[in-house]
């Protein structure tokens, strides 16, 4: 069956049953190279989805763990709006607000795809805890009032159904209030109203299940009805203020809340609501955690840490933050992007199988085959590794597996050693650094790690600035961060002497305070006697200078007991960061854990498809590595393809082209190309086949944007790019 | 030579044409004008680093000109147009056998067929003339104003005759340069000549060309050549025999991507969704990775570059073949909550969706897309897609991005667009309007009588005015007229409710005239039109 046929756009196949059962694939048959090495490949593919489960339940935790903040706040808004409805006192501020529809405006930052997961919950906790009525709308299915209103009533009458079919079973012998809404069914707020006293007043009725499902949700007999505008931004403000208009009518018999999801700023209310309409809502505002935050928590529980053996190399990283902070602010798609270089490091890496926990990639390693071995031997880094040793074992290293096989294990072993060292000494790090002026060594600790990654931190610039900084840290900003420099240390367990190293440094500069005040005091004295002998003589201004100026080199000379600490304790800190934050590439079999393919991941998740067609047109031996194609200087060869001649002469024209003299100006291009005297009359006269490639070329420019017909003069084209390459 | 003067009585055109040897003078008289110029010139120009170059260049375009070019050069250099940028003025196409002689640039042929659009180009211009390069255009295009503007240039200047001659000088060499640069570049120093002329940056390029609301090109129309249009058949016919050079590069660059085919398969399944960039048609890439990949399973190929496709008749597709539901729904929305809730409640149905060019012109509206979009985000629907439009991407935001979840693969295959061009729609090809006159039979055949008479009438009147250009269409009482005289109506409602039932089937179209009357016409191409009436003949 072909594919392609000037009646139909659309094919489709299925394939017989029995074939179905014969070749139907999972996603693993899949993993290999197209190579048969499927043992290897299959356990591969197994360590790889199970680490991304771990890995996508910990950003949902994240996730709902960040949001549990403005959720409860909001939350805590619906059950006070609800008991402001429900209180009937009678004095005059109360009735105003009464006939106000209370509205929560939920400012969500302009990452509109992790949008989803926080309405999600938050409908779900409202659901669970407020009311059972609740209302998300889309703007793309409200274009007009009308089905706006369709929309609400189907989600909320649609809803009591399904309620009633699980609670009320004994209640069977009753009239249904409700139904589905019929298509006929008039859907106005009027009918909506109804609705809701039907159902409120059946559930204040004696029914013992009722009453305990109505207490149980904590807001009497009148739950309110929640209506979420999830992108507030993209509705036609026109259809919004008559559906609040309109809900503002009703409010006394219809308890309504609204939640306005904003992507912007709250100001977009009052830009899309004139003064009437937003008079009848009372707006209060609620802000969700910044999406920078999230991401710093998120990279904070997937990346910094030793829970998940998967590493980033510093490049991967920066392209994945690069690609947050240039171009979508989105987590989610930064999850994705971690997803993608987790699925190409196992498909690509063939040691990656040994990228698991420490007790499984030890017993892995037991069982490694001949093949992983050489593979091994491949590795950069333990090529390396192995120039380093003796030349007996590097004998033996190079010829047998066993030996191999137990070196992985002692190198996999201190590989696992290095980063749980690694990332308590980097965030010790950022705690002395991250509140220095200017943050030499970046804000966040992703910008640090980033540093470290690359290079040896210690060799950099910025380090030495940091530095001297700190060496001019007050007392109490020093304690305080070594302080927590030694909480974040005590978690790790192999870092004790440093720990106490650091505790020790702590209680001589509690000692120094003790006594300074006594050594001070003596000091004074001390000081203080020669300059007044000096004074005391005749005074002589030269005299006087040298003095002081003798003083002066003394002072800077001569440093403090505390400066002497000082000095020491950031030695120590040196020194540590010197043993622990070697950067990755420094170890051997790195490999296995850290994916470094950069590129790739940029090409997938951050394409120019643009810059690709343009390139492809421009200079056609990038793709195509033919010595015929090949060319200096922005030139094109004349045997290049036909589309790459003919967009390379539009290039030169104006807004509109002749399509005349572009088709003859081919053709004399193509003639040069084909060895044809240009002067001789053969070449001047068109034949039919160059003028049919013209014609698919041009239509293949206009196919792919680059042209457009125009009437503005016959037979000419419009020209639609401009720039670029 | 053999440009003669221009009589002075015209008085517009202070333009005249003056012999080779005078120019040369001039040119020279003015390369010095210019520089003693440049004392006050500085002042005003921005400009005026680049001095320096003209010169030398001009010194080199000397050699190589030939008279030939002087008169081309001379005999329009008062027509300041654009087409001047005709194509092929700097591109060099290097030719690795033949002697640079030889190369031909386009400019040339063209140049030896026709000298009236020789213009010099304005972007060369303010190489040239960089100290008054708003003035000259201004004398180029009206030179009306020279009374004024030439006050700085000549105070003491009081006779016409000299001053024309100046202009002349002055118009000489700056559209010289322009007509002859391609010439000079091909023959002579073509690397020489692209580092010394500094292309003009890219903005400045765009609003030149946009700057006048005019364009002036060349006013030649293919009918000049033998086969003005091809037809889409003919067309097929020639490319057929041509062979594909680089046959081994893409084969090469084919197998590389082969080779990613079981990624694809992997990251499918995994929830991601495909989608290839790239120069060159990908339907062959997608068809042959379908047969080795998909052919165990549930998929849906569409033609996103098929001319009449709809969201609808995918979405139909789905719901009808692959779901096999019966039953209609009220809207594509109701429908696409169906397809989500049934392949949510059966996860092992896993479907394969394979759109070649998702961006094709029937899809690329803001609803289609975000159907589209939610299809993608089911998870067992797996999407494959390919796009091939440079401004594609335009057309998804952030919202529909996250839902579509592309891995961007750049698959260039140099492959020519023959399925995605084929459909008559693209602009050189000749509508034969196959499909045009078969549906026009049809509908035809369902009328009645009279109501075929009246369509007639109109079709034998318009083929009647089709070699006048201002035809506009027959006025509505005109037809009226005709009708009653034919004896086909009766009444003018009657006429009206028939031209209302041909607008539908869109066989006629009315445009309001500028004295308000309506005025009706076929769309449908003469050739067309004459083929349809003598088929009602032979009937």
């Amino acid at each position: 069956m072909t594919t392609s046929s000037v009646s139909k756009g659309c094919f489709v196949f299925k394939p017989s049953s029995k074939k179905k059962k014969t070749t139907s694939l999972k996603a693993s048959d899949y993993f290999h190279d197209g190579k048969a090495d499927s043992q290897n490949s299959e356990s591969r593919f197994e360590t790889c989805q199970s680490l991304w489960q771990r890995m996508k339940a910990e950003t949902e935790r994240v996730q709902e763990d960040l949001n549990t903040n403005i959720l409860d706040s909001l939350l805590e808004f619906a059950r006070k709006s609800t008991a402001s409805f429900q209180s009937k006192t009678d004095d005059w501020a109360s009735r105003m607000r009464a006939s106000e529809i209370p509205t929560a405006a939920l400012v969500l930052g302009v990452n509109v795809p992790d949008h989803a997961m926080t309405f999600q919950s938050l409908s779900a906790l409202l659901q669970e805890s407020v009311t059972p009525y609740v209302v998300c709308l889309q703007s793309k299915e409200c274009s007009a009032l009308k089905q706006v209103l369709q929309k609400v009533l189907v989600q909320l009458m649609g809803h009591s159904v399904c309620v009633e079919d699980d609670d009320d079973e004994e209640d069977q012998s009753g009239p249904r209030p409700t139904g589905i809404p019929s298509r006929k069914m008039l859907c106005s707020m009027a009918t909506l109203c109804g609705w809701y006293t039907a159902v409120t007043q059946k559930s204040a009725s004696p029914s013992p299940g009722k009453k305990r499902l109505s207490s149980s949700k904590g807001c009497g007999q009148r739950p309110p009805v929640v209506v979420i505008f999830k992108d507030l931004e993209s509705f036609t403000p026109r259809v919004l203020q008559e559906f609040i208009v309109i809900s503002s009518q009703y409010i006394q018999q219809l308890p309504l809340i609204f939640i306005f999801g904003i992507a912007t700023s709250p100001i977009t209310i009052h830009g899309m609501l004139p003064h009437s309409v937003s008079s009848l809502l009372c707006i209060q505002l609620f802000q969700s955690l910044s999406c920078t935050q999230h991401l710093a928590t998120v990279i904070d529980k997937l990346v910094l840490t030793t829970t998940f053996p998967f590493k980033l190399s510093g490049k991967v990283l920066q392209v994945l933050i690069s690609i947050f902070l240039y171009h979508d602010f989105s987590v989610r798609n930064f999850i994705k992007g971690l997803q993608l270089s987790l699925l190409d490091h196992f498909y690509s890496q063939p040691l990656s199988m040994l990228c698991c926990d420490k007790q499984e990639a030890r017993s892995r390693a037991k069982e490694l085959s001949h093949e992983d071995c050489e593979n091994i031997r491949q590795l950069p880094s333990f090529m390396r590794y192995v120039e380093k040793q003796e030349p007996e074992i590097q004998v033996q290293l190079l010829t047998c597996d066993k030996r191999v096989k137990d070196v992985t294990q002692s190198l996999l072993k201190e590989l696992h050693a290095y980063h749980k060292n690694y990332y308590p000494v980097l965030r010790c790090l950022h705690a002395l650094t991250s509140s220095l002026p200017k943050y030499p060594l970046g804000k966040q600790i992703r910008e640090l790690h980033g540093i470290c990654l690359e290079k040896n931190v210690w060799e950099t610039e910025e380090y030495e600035s940091a530095f001297q900084l700190l060496r001019m840290l007050a007392k109490d900003e020093l304690v305080a961060a070594l302080r927590t420099c030694t909480e974040i240390l005590k978690c790790a367990k192999k870092l004790g002497d440093a720990v106490e190293k650091l505790e020790e440094f702590i209680e001589r500069f509690e000692l120094l305070d003790r006594c300074s005040a006594v050594v001070e005091m003596g000091q004074e004295g001390e000081e203080e006697l020669p300059p007044q002998k000096g004074l005391q003589k005749k005074t002589d201004l030269f005299q006087l200078q040298k003095s002081l100026l003798e003083r002066e080199s003394r002072r800077t000379k001569k440093l403090s007991k505390f400066e002497l600490l000082r000095l020491a304790v950031l030695d120590c800190i040196d020194s540590i960061v010197k043993k622990h934050l070697l950067p990755p590439e420094s170890q051997p079999l790195h490999e296995v854990f850290y994916y470094s393919s950069a590129g790739t991941l940029r090409r997938h998740l951050n394409a120019a498809p643009r810059t690709a067609i343009q390139t492809a047109l421009n200079n056609p031996y990038c793709y195509l590595q033919s010595e015929a194609l090949k060319s200096e200087g922005g030139a094109i060869s004349n045997a290049a393809p036909d589309i790459c001649i003919v967009y390379k002469l539009h290039l030169e024209c104006g807004r509109l082209i002749n399509l005349y003299d572009w088709l003859e100006a081919y053709a004399t291009v193509v003639a040069a190309a084909e060895g044809k005297d240009p002067d001789s009359a053969a070449a001047a006269q068109l034949d039919d086949v160059k003028h049919a490639r013209f014609i698919r070329a041009v239509s293949e420019l206009e196919f792919l944007g680059f042209i457009k017909p125009t009437k503005q003069k016959t037979d000419h084209v419009a020209r639609l790019t401009w720039g670029g390459c | 030579m053999s440009s003669q003067k221009q009589p002075k009585e015209g008085r517009v055109l202070e333009v005249r044409f003056v012999g080779d040897e005078e120019v040369l003078q001039h040119i020279v008289d003015k390369q010095e004008g210019v520089k003693g110029k440049n004392a006050v010139q500085i002042l005003v120009s921005l400009k005026t680093p680049r001095k320096s170059e003209p010169e030398d260049s001009e010194d080199e375009d000397h050699e190589v000109c030939n008279e030939q070019d002087y008169v081309e050069a001379l005999g329009t250099a008062a027509q300041a147009s654009e087409l001047a940028r005709t194509p092929g003025k700097s591109v060099k196409f290097t030719t690795a056998d033949s002697p640079p002689e030889e190369v031909t640039s386009p400019t040339r042929a063209s140049k030896r067929q026709s000298t009236q659009y020789k213009t010099p180009s304005k972007g060369k211009k303010n190489q040239f003339v960089s100290t008054t390069p708003h003035r000259l255009r201004k004398r180029l295009s009206a030179p009306n104003l020279r009374s004024d503007s030439d006050s700085d240039f000549s105070p003491s200047n009081s006779e016409e005759e000299l001053e024309a001659e100046e202009e002349a000088s002055k118009l000489v060499p700056e559209s010289k340069p322009a007509s002859k640069a391609p010439a000079a570049g091909l023959y002579k120093t073509p690397v020489k000549k692209a580092k010394k002329v500094p292309e003009p940056s890219l903005v400045e390029e765009y609003f030149e060309a946009h700057s006048s609301s005019k364009v002036l090109t060349s006013d030649r129309t293919l009918q000049k050549l033998q086969t003005p249009q091809l037809d889409q058949d003919t067309l097929c016919r020639l490319l057929d025999g041509t062979s594909t050079a680089f046959s081994a590069e893409l084969k090469q660059l084919n197998k590389e991507h082969e080779r990613l085919f079981h990624k694809w398969m992997l990251q499918l399944q995994l929830g991601f969704n495909i989608v290839l960039f790239g120069l060159g048609s990908k339907r062959t890439l997608l068809e042959k990775f379908r047969t080795s990949m998909l052919l165990g399973s549930i998929h849906v190929v569409i033609n996103g570059f098929f001319p009449s496709i709809t969201i609808r008749s995918i979405l139909n597709s789905i719901t009808e073949e692959v779901l096999e539901h019966e039953g209609h729904f009220r809207n594509p929305l109701d429908q696409m909550d169906f397809i989500v809730k049934t392949l949510k409640e059966d996860p092992d149905l896993q479907l394969f969706l394979l759109i070649h060019n998702i961006d094709g012109q029937m899809l690329r509206g803001d609803k289609t897309q975000q159907i589209l979009g939610q299809l993608a985000a089911i998870p067992n629907l797996h999407l494959i897609a390919s796009i091939d439009h440079i401004n594609a991407p335009l057309s998804w935001d952030q919202f529909k991005m996250s839902q579509f979840n592309w891995l961007w693969y750049e698959t260039t295959t140099y492959q020519p667009y023959i399925e995605e061009t084929s459909y008559e729609n693209s602009l050189l090809v000749k509508q034969s309007g196959a499909l045009a006159l078969s549906s026009l039979t049809h509908v035809m055949r369902s009328l009645t009588p009279n109501a075929r008479g009246i369509f007639r009438l109109l079709a034998e009147f318009q083929l009647e005015n089709k070699d006048n250009p201002s035809y506009t269409g027959l006025s509505f009482q005109d037809f009226y007229q005709r009708c009653r005289e034919a004896f086909l109506v009766n009444s003018d409602i009657t006429l009206r409710t028939q031209l209302t039932e041909f607008r539908d089937h869109k066989l006629i179209r009315t445009k309001k005239g500028a004295d308000g009357v309506e005025y009706l016409i076929i769309p449908i191409e003469t050739g067309t039109l004459s083929d349809f009436l003598e088929k009602e003949d032979k009937e």
